[in-house]
């Protein structure tokens, strides 16, 4: 008697699975794998995988590192993607260089890899990558800072507050991008430092933060007293930067610009702090990676990039409550719909 | 009290004492070359190594740079630079000469000042109460620490390794990584910005977390040499069993150290806020390895019991003046890295030549 009711519920289990497998089958799973989970930057672009995933009917799965840099995480999180038989892996590659090879056994696995915000280094590791173009962001911001001196261009004394010592990509892209579009020589475009515009005060290094960008603002006053225009690597850099410059009683005739599109950074600009900032679209990308994995589980077919590019540029807006004719830019009051943290 | 040898020898064994030296045991005082009196110099006054260094680290960044380093704007600019280093400074120092560590004195810092910022701004919570809350919020962290380490007896550089990640993922997760900007701190709760307020002396500026800084080292300073909690700590960091056998309470010593840490870097929290205008939960991020660069290049020793608190704020205006000087010279910034790397280990190396003075 206990037999048969054993076997009639491990007979039902049976089924139970049987009819629950092709329906799973069916279902297309992509993970997303942040390098934090605390970043606003990163909360958003989870929030546009998330109502994408929904609208689609895939399954999303998030993973984060516990601090930016923290690749061990990333990794394990790849690895469990792999196991789970996920269709795709949408990654901002905290180690752009050391996290390829375990890409790559990733896509041998037959998955789509699309690289969000951070390109990988090579940038063909992924078979997309859903990014901003930071050079046009500093292209445009340095545009905007030169048209706003208009002849007093000719003799700025410009300050650059960059990222680390170590010259990430993101940091050359929107420093040399803003001396393109201001009009200074680069040299070569590769490398932070080789100029000799004579308007370069210098560069200094913040770290992306407040703190950094006060210390680095304070520093180059000092060689210089007479910095009119500040290229900031992000907006709490600004807004430290601002700090240093109230503090001598400079805020008003110094043009500062960033980028990045933070909600803080954009309340920033309406208020005065900062001239220009470039936005970027973290949500954007996430919703148009998680399009591509489902196109891909249908279809097979991968994305393409933008004409003329390397990668699929999810675009930047110029914000300005102070435009310029020959730029396009959205005033504040649209850039905080779209804002982020 | 008689001599021995005045004394008539009772029995025949005891005449061999006639013999015998008779002057009462006393130190060495012999002869001494003028390095071993240097380095007694030394011993006895810890922090002079560090601001020889500070001296003569001004003195050539004067010669380079000439007036535009060597003004009463670019010092005292140098001071505002370090004051917050020297504030967590003071509380890692209490730590090290406990023969401790604290590797998150700089998440604590973040964590308090975080609290008194969403204090106001989340919870409307007025100015005057929110500041105390992030005071206290230092003190638990501090309290934690002294707890697992004293009564646990677990070791103080695992506890505040464990107490720096927990601190500052708390940190992260309380506050979503939000900034609170510097216009609306002003306009609602100016008070949190007090400490970046600042007066002039003629071409020198001070910020008022300067002035924090200042009292709070002459205080401890005070306080270490001048009263029994003071002589307590330098003890327990010397030898925690003679000091227990003494009669001092080593683990309420110990406690007591690690809320006052605490609740320095919760003061570190709130002058930061002034220094940086907005509350920012990605401040702070190295202030730890900051503070004990400035403990050990003060010539403090990490085997506890010796040096002192004035060492300690020489070692962090000596980094304050290499990275200013080296970054108004337009060197590339890894060399200021390069060069404190070389400071640290001249110092320890130093020290370890001074404590052979001692033996």
């Amino acid at each position: 008697m206990t037999k048969s009711i054993l076997s009639a519920a491990v007979a039902a289990l049976a089924m139970g699975v049987a009819f629950a497998a092709p329906a799973s089958a069916a279902d297309v799973s992509a993970c997303l794998i942040t390098k934090t989970d605390t970043n606003p930057f990163f909360v958003k672009m989870k929030e546009g995988a998330a109502a994408k995933a929904k609208e689609l009917g895939v399954t999303l799965k998030s993973y984060a590192g516990k601090i930016d840099g923290d690749s061990e995480s990333q990794v394990a999180a790849i690895e469990t993607c792999i196991a789970d038989g996920a269709k795709g892996i949408l990654i901002t590659a905290s180690d752009t260089k050391g996290i390829v090879p375990n890409l790559k056994k990733a896509r041998d696995a037959g998955m789509l890899v699309i690289a969000l915000d951070t390109p990988l280094e090579p940038i063909d590791a992924a078979d997309m990558t859903f990014a901003t173009d930071n050079l046009l962001a500093g292209k445009l911001i340095g545009q905007w800072a030169k048209e706003t001196l208009g002849d007093k261009a000719k003799d700025a004394k410009v300050a650059f507050l960059d990222l680390t010592p170590s010259q990430p990509s993101v940091d050359i892209l929107r420093d040399q991008g803003f001396m393109m579009g201001f009009g200074i020589d680069t040299k070569d475009a590769n490398r932070i430092g080789d100029e000799n515009d004579p308007r370069i005060v210098g560069h200094d290094v913040t770290n992306g933060n407040e703190e950094g960008g006060r210390t680095a603002m304070e520093n180059l006053l000092q060689k210089d007293p007479t910095i009119n225009v500040v290229h900031t690597i992000n907006e709490p850099a600004a807004a430290g930067a601002y700090e240093a410059l109230k503090a001598v009683g400079r805020e008003k005739d110094v043009l500062v610009v960033s980028v990045d599109g933070g909600c803080p950074g954009v309340k920033n600009v309406a208020e005065g702090v900062i001239g220009a900032t470039s936005q970027q679209y973290p949500l954007q990308m996430a919703a148009l990676g998680i399009e591509a994995i489902k196109k891909f589980a249908d279809s097979g077919e991968k994305p393409k990039p933008t004409a003329g590019k390397d990668f699929f540029d999810t675009g930047v807006t110029l914000v300005t409550d102070k435009p310029v004719s020959s730029i396009k830019s959205i005033a504040t009051k649209e850039a905080l719909g779209k804002c982020w943290g | 009290m008689s001599e021995p040898t005045a004394a008539a020898p009772h029995h025949d064994y005891e005449k061999v004492l006639r013999d015998s030296a008779v002057e009462v045991a006393s130190f060495d005082t012999g002869d001494k070359s003028v390095v071993q009196k240097f380095r007694n110099f030394l011993h006895s006054s810890p922090s002079a190594v560090s601001l020889i260094v500070l001296v003569t680290s001004l003195i050539i960044f004067g010669i380079l740079l000439g007036g535009k380093f060597f003004n009463a704007f670019s010092l005292t600019l140098i001071l505002q630079q370090v004051a917050i280093t020297g504030i967590v400074g003071a509380a890692q120092t209490l730590v090290i000469m406990t023969a401790g560590i604290d590797l998150s004195v700089g998440a604590i810092m973040v964590l308090s000042s975080v609290v008194m910022g969403q204090m106001v701004f989340r919870y409307g919570v007025p100015v005057e109460i929110a500041i105390p809350c992030g005071f206290a919020v230092g003190a638990l962290c501090g309290f934690i620490n002294g707890f697992l380490i004293a009564r646990m007896k677990l070791p103080p550089f695992i506890v505040t390794l464990g107490m720096w990640q927990i601190v500052l993922a708390s940190n992260f997760l309380y506050s979503a990584n939000e900034t609170i900007r510097s216009q609306e701190i002003g306009a609602t709760a100016p008070l949190l910005q007090f400490l970046g307020n600042n007066f002039r002396l003629g071409g020198a500026v001070f910020t008022y977390g300067v002035v924090a800084m200042v009292l709070l080292v002459a205080l401890l300073w005070y306080v270490l040499n001048q009263t029994a909690w003071g002589r307590h700590l330098y003890a327990v960091g010397d030898d925690p069993d003679a000091a227990e056998l003494s009669g001092v309470n080593v683990k309420r010593m110990l406690v007591s150290v690690y809320v006052l840490a605490g609740v320095i870097c919760a003061l570190a929290g709130w002058a930061s806020i002034g220094r940086n205008g907005s509350v920012s939960p990605t401040v702070g991020q190295f202030a730890n390895i900051e503070s004990i660069t400035a403990v050990v290049i003060g010539g403090i020793s990490l085997f506890g019991g010796r040096g002192s608190i004035l060492g300690m704020v020489f070692g962090a205006l000596i980094v304050g003046v290499f990275s200013f000087g080296l970054r108004m010279l337009g060197t590339d910034v890894q060399w200021t890295y390069l060069l404190i790397g070389v400071l640290i280990i001249l110092a320890v190396a130093v020290d370890q030549w001074i404590r052979k003075a001692a033996s």
